[in-house]
This record gives structure tokens, C-alpha cells and sequence, in this order.
């Protein structure tokens, strides 16, 4: 699903988050992305989406090579992929509703179309009696909840979350990555950036992990070339 | 995904409703806020409001020439000998002429009684000892002799005769007044040029605030995968929307200027004895107007958002 190849990425002044990062995430894998702060978690996370452009190397997402893909068919490559932030992104003047069908209504879908998608994913999220609220009457995790049905109801292939849990209690937080879990059991390549570890140990899921820019190691999975 | 692929027609059917959507959507944004909105739409329909004002007066007063074009005279001067009785016969064979409707025949005494009245030189004319003004004849051309070119064959036909001394068609005025005219409406073309780009500044501001408002937004929708043109869409239909009011209200204000005029117009075209009416806007002006105001709209929003959108990027 995402296959890095000697990826590197030095911002303009210098400063090198990522040098020489290889590694390989199977399609249907589920993994987690460690490393203290400015280690390049969120940096290898934008170079993903195309949100960053590497300096050197090869970004490869459902086989495609992401330095061949133009300006202006970066948002199409995003719609396959859904993306969680930690500060959830949502807006604030639209309802429950609304936020979780903007990316239906971007990539065009029918009224009714919209409406059935949006409620399974808020089912899936357990806020299907909220859609009418507003994301600023929604608790902490409640709005990262609708962040993550607004990433699935696409149903992309890959999801890509930045500190999920970063704002959230322990409880909290457990409940994010079952849901997490969830997707993954039905086939969705799932990668999160996190500094959780006693969260992430408790998973069981395979590690990669960022230091200063470099992968320092990987447990629980195979390491591709 | 074969659930999203439902033909042409499907796609079609949801791209217009799409657009239909954010039609009325960003319609409801802008009477969200109606003080704003109506601030901004109230100095566009001015700077709209100005030069199609000027235009619609300036067509009216060439309406009023056009009726003064067929009132040109021609001015006969006979020679100075030349007896009453062959200045009436020579006035009698002109009125049978198809391009003249009236002759009016003006002795030397006549003519000097008139300029020794409107002239205020009484005495100074007592010292002359003989007069020496000729006799003139006034002739009317008919009606519809408006083509210059008719009107001067005509001329020169009269100075042919064997009586006359000087044909002199009265008619310089009105061609000042026509140059005038022409003036005043390079001078509207002028104002209209810079108002129009006047119009399209305070929408593209306007527009580039909303841009820099909802910059969450854009950051949002293009992280998620929204397309320029699907960004691009509600700003360009706030243009329009500012575009197409700024001219419905400029029209207002035209209209109701146009008929806070019309009472003193019509009296004083009353006291002239004319039955001049203050014509309104016809439907090409006010098509203009309209179409103008809302190709502006959209213009202006286009350079604003084509300038501000590719700076706002996720980051």
C-alpha cells in the first residue's frame, strides 16, 4: 500500500526531517508510527497525502509513484486516502452532518447517495444520533470521532492518522484505536503517527519507528526494501 | 467503484445540482450578513449607477436634437436690389418645391425694424443713410430631410438661384451641440472604462476577504481532496451574486434619479412649448447594465481567486 525507497526530505533552511527512510506497509496492514517530537512522524505522514514533497527517493501509494503524479491530481490521490488530525480539522459552522459529507459532496455523490454513506459512517463511530449537533457542543473525543467518519466515509483504502489520541484520556484513546482496529479487520491499510507507547505496546501492532529523521527499528512486522 | 458510476447522465444530473446548490448557497452566505452585503452591492450599483445615468441623459438630450435637426432653416439673402414683388415670386415657386414645406419672405425694412429692436443700435442705424440689410427669404426644409448631405444639395440648389446672394443654412448650433455630445459620451466611455475597473477592485477585495476568512476552510477541503474548481466555485458565485445586485440596485437607483427629474424636465419642456418626455432606460441599456454588472462581478471575483486560492495550501 505505501512503499518508501530511500525517501528524504530537507525543509529550505536545512533542517533534514527524513534521510534515507525505506520501509514498506502491506495493503491491509495496520501499523504505528513512533518517535519522540520532530522526529519526522508528521513530516513522513504529509509526504503521504502530498501534502510535502520529498527532496530525494520515491513515495509509492497503492502503486503509484507519487513524484510522477502532478499538481492537479494531488486531490484525487487524497480522496483515497483518509486523513486524521489530531486537532480533528473540522468545521466549525457546518453540522455533524456536513462535515462528515464533504468529501462525498467533493467527489460528487447524489443526495441520497451522501445521506445513507453519511450515516453508516457515524454508525460506525457510534454518533449517529449527533448529526444535527455542532462539532463545538461535542466532547474531545466525540469530535475526533466525527474527524474519523469524515476520513472513512469515502471508504479510502488507506488511512492515515497524526496523533489520534494526542488531547485524549487513556480511556479515550483506547476506544479511538478499536475503531481503528474496526476498519482494519475489513481490509483498510491503517498508519498512525503516535507517542502513545504504552497505548501502542498494548496493541500489539507492527512499530515503525522514527529517530531524528532515521528508522531506528521495526518489531511486530517485516521490514520491505 | 461501481456504485458512483452511474452513467453520464447521473454524473450530469449531480454536477448541476452541485452547482445549483452552491448557486443558492452562496446567496444565503451573502444574506447572512445583509449590513456588509448591501454595503459593498450599494457601491457597486453606484459606480454602475454613474455612467449609465450619464448615458441615458446624454441619449435623451440627442433625442431633443434630432427633433432640432428637422427645424434647420435655410436663410436666403437676395441681392440687395432685388424688388418685393421678385422676392414673392421667387418665395411662391419655392413652396412648390417637394423638399420645402414653408417660405417666409423677410423685407429689408422688415429685417431692419426686427435688428434695429433686438439690436439696440437704433441710433447708430439713424446715421446710416441707406439700409443695408437685404431682403431674406426663410425657408423651411420638409421634414425628414435630416441627412446632412440632402440638406446641403439643397442649399447649393438655392444658391443657385439667379436672386440669391447667400444661402446660409442655420444649422451650425446643432452641430455644435452635436459636438458636445459626442464629447460628453467619449467622457461617459471614460467614466464607464475606470468605473467598470472600480467595480471589479471592490469585488475582488471583497472577495479576496472572504478567501482570507475561510482560509480554515480551504485548508480543510483541499486536505480532504477538494479540487481548485470546486474551491473556486462558491467564490465565483459570490461574484456573480454581487455582480447581478450591484446592477439590479443600480438600475433602482437610475430609474428613481431618471423620475425625480422627470417633473422639472417636463415642465420646462412645457414652457418651451415641447412635448419632450424624459425617456427611461431602453431594454439594451439596461441589458448592459445587467450583463456588465455581473460580468464584472465575476471577473473580479476570478482575479481574486486565482491570485489568493494556490497561496492557501495544507502545510
Amino acid at each position: 500500500m505505501i512503499r518508501f525507497s530511500h525517501v528524504s526530505k530537507r525543509y529550505p533552511g536545512g533542517f533534514e526531517a527524513l534521510s534515507d527512510v525505506s520501509f514498506h506497509l502491506a495493503a491491509g496492514e495496520m501499523a504505528f508510527l513512533t518517535g519522540h517530537s520532530g522526529a519526522g512522524k508528521s513530516t513522513l505522514l504529509k509526504l503521504i497525502a502530498l501534502i510535502e514533497r520529498p527532496s530525494g527517493g520515491q513515495v509509492l501509494v497503492n502503486g503509484q509513484n507519487l513524484n510522477k503524479l502532478g499538481r492537479w491530481r494531488i486531490p484525487y490521490h487524497r480522496r483515497n486516502i483518509g486523513v486524521i488530525f489530531q486537532d480533528h480539522r473540522l468545521l466549525f459552522d457546518r453540522t455533524v452532518y456536513d462535515n462528515v459529507a464533504l468529501p462525498l459532496i467533493i467527489a460528487g455523490h447524489g443526495a441520497q447517495e451522501v445521506g445513507r454513506r453519511v450515516r453508516a459512517a457515524l454508525d460506525k463511530v457510534g454518533l449517529l444520533g449527533k448529526e444535527k449537533q455542532y462539532p463545538i457542543t461535542l466532547s474531545g473525543g466525540e469530535q475526533q470521532r466525527v474527524g474519523i467518519a469524515r476520513a472513512v466515509v469515502n471508504k479510502p483504502p488507506l488511512l492515515l492518522a497524526d496523533e489520534p489520541t494526542g488531547n485524549l484520556d487513556p480511556e479515550l484513546s483506547r476506544e479511538i484505536m478499536r475503531i481503528f482496529e474496526d476498519f482494519n479487520r475489513v481490509g483498510v491499510s491503517v498508519l498512525i503517527a503516535s507517542h502513545d507507547h504504552n497505548l501502542i505496546r498494548s496493541m500489539g501492532h507492527r512499530v515503525i519507528a522514527l529517530e531524528h529523521g532515521r528508522l531506528a527499528e521495526t518489531a511486530g512486522g517485516l521490514t520491505h526494501g | 467503484m461501481a456504485e458512483t458510476r452511474r452513467g453520464d447522465g447521473g454524473w450530469l444530473h449531480n454536477y448541476l445540482l452541485r452547482h445549483a446548490q452552491t448557486f443558492f448557497y452562496s446567496l444565503g452566505q451573502l444574506s447572512r450578513s445583509p449590513m456588509s452585503t448591501l454595503m459593498t452591492t450599494a457601491v457597486i450599483a453606484i459606480a454602475l449607477a454613474m455612467p449609465t445615468g450619464l448615458h441615458v441623459l446624454l441619449k435623451n438630450l440627442q433625442g431633443v436634437l434630432s427633433g432640432w435637426d428637422s427645424a434647420a432653416q435655410i436663410s436666403l439673402f437676395l441681392e440687395r436690389d432685388t424688388r418685393e414683388t421678385a422676392a414673392l415670386g421667387l418665395a411662391e415657386r419655392l413652396r412648390q418645391h417637394p423638399a420645402i414645406i414653408g417660405v417666409e419672405y423677410i423685407s429689408a425694412e422688415q429685417a431692419m425694424a426686427e435688428f434695429r429692436r433686438l439690436s439696440g443700435f437704433g441710433d447708430a442705424l439713424d446715421a446710416l443713410e441707406e439700409n443695408p440689410l437685404p431682403p431674406v427669404l426663410v425657408v423651411q426644409p420638409a421634414l425628414g430631410e435630416q441627412d446632412p448631405a440632402a440638406l446641403q444639395a439643397l442649399v447649393d440648389e438655392l444658391r443657385a438661384e439667379a436672386t440669391v446672394d447667400l444661402a446660409q443654412l442655420d444649422m451650425e448650433w446643432v452641430e455644435r451641440l452635436y459636438a458636445l455630445v459626442e464629447i460628453g459620451k467619449r467622457g461617459v466611455m471614460i467614466l464607464a472604462t475606470l468605473l467598470a475597473i472600480a467595480v471589479m477592485l471592490v469585488v475582488g477585495n471583497t472577495i479576496r476577504l472572504m478567501i482570507l476568512n475561510r482560509r480554515d476552510e480551504i485548508v480543510i477541503i483541499k486536505l480532504i481532496g477538494g479540487t481548485d474548481a470546486f474551491i473556486r466555485r462558491p467564490f465565483l458565485y459570490t461574484g456573480f451574486w454581487y455582480g447581478i445586485l450591484g446592477g439590479l440596485l443600480a438600475f433602482m437607483m437610475v430609474e428613481s434619479s431618471l423620475l425625480v427629474l422627470s417633473g422639472p424636465v417636463n415642465s420646462l419642456a412645457g414652457l418651451y412649448n415641447s412635448s419632450f418626455r424624459l425617456g427611461g432606460m431602453d431594454l439594451a441599456t439596461t441589458g448592459t447594465l445587467l450583463g456588465g454588472g455581473l460580468l464584472l462581478g465575476l471577473l473580479g471575483s476570478w482575479l481574486a481567486v486565482g491570485r489568493h486560492l494556490r497561496a492557501i495550501e495544507p502545510s
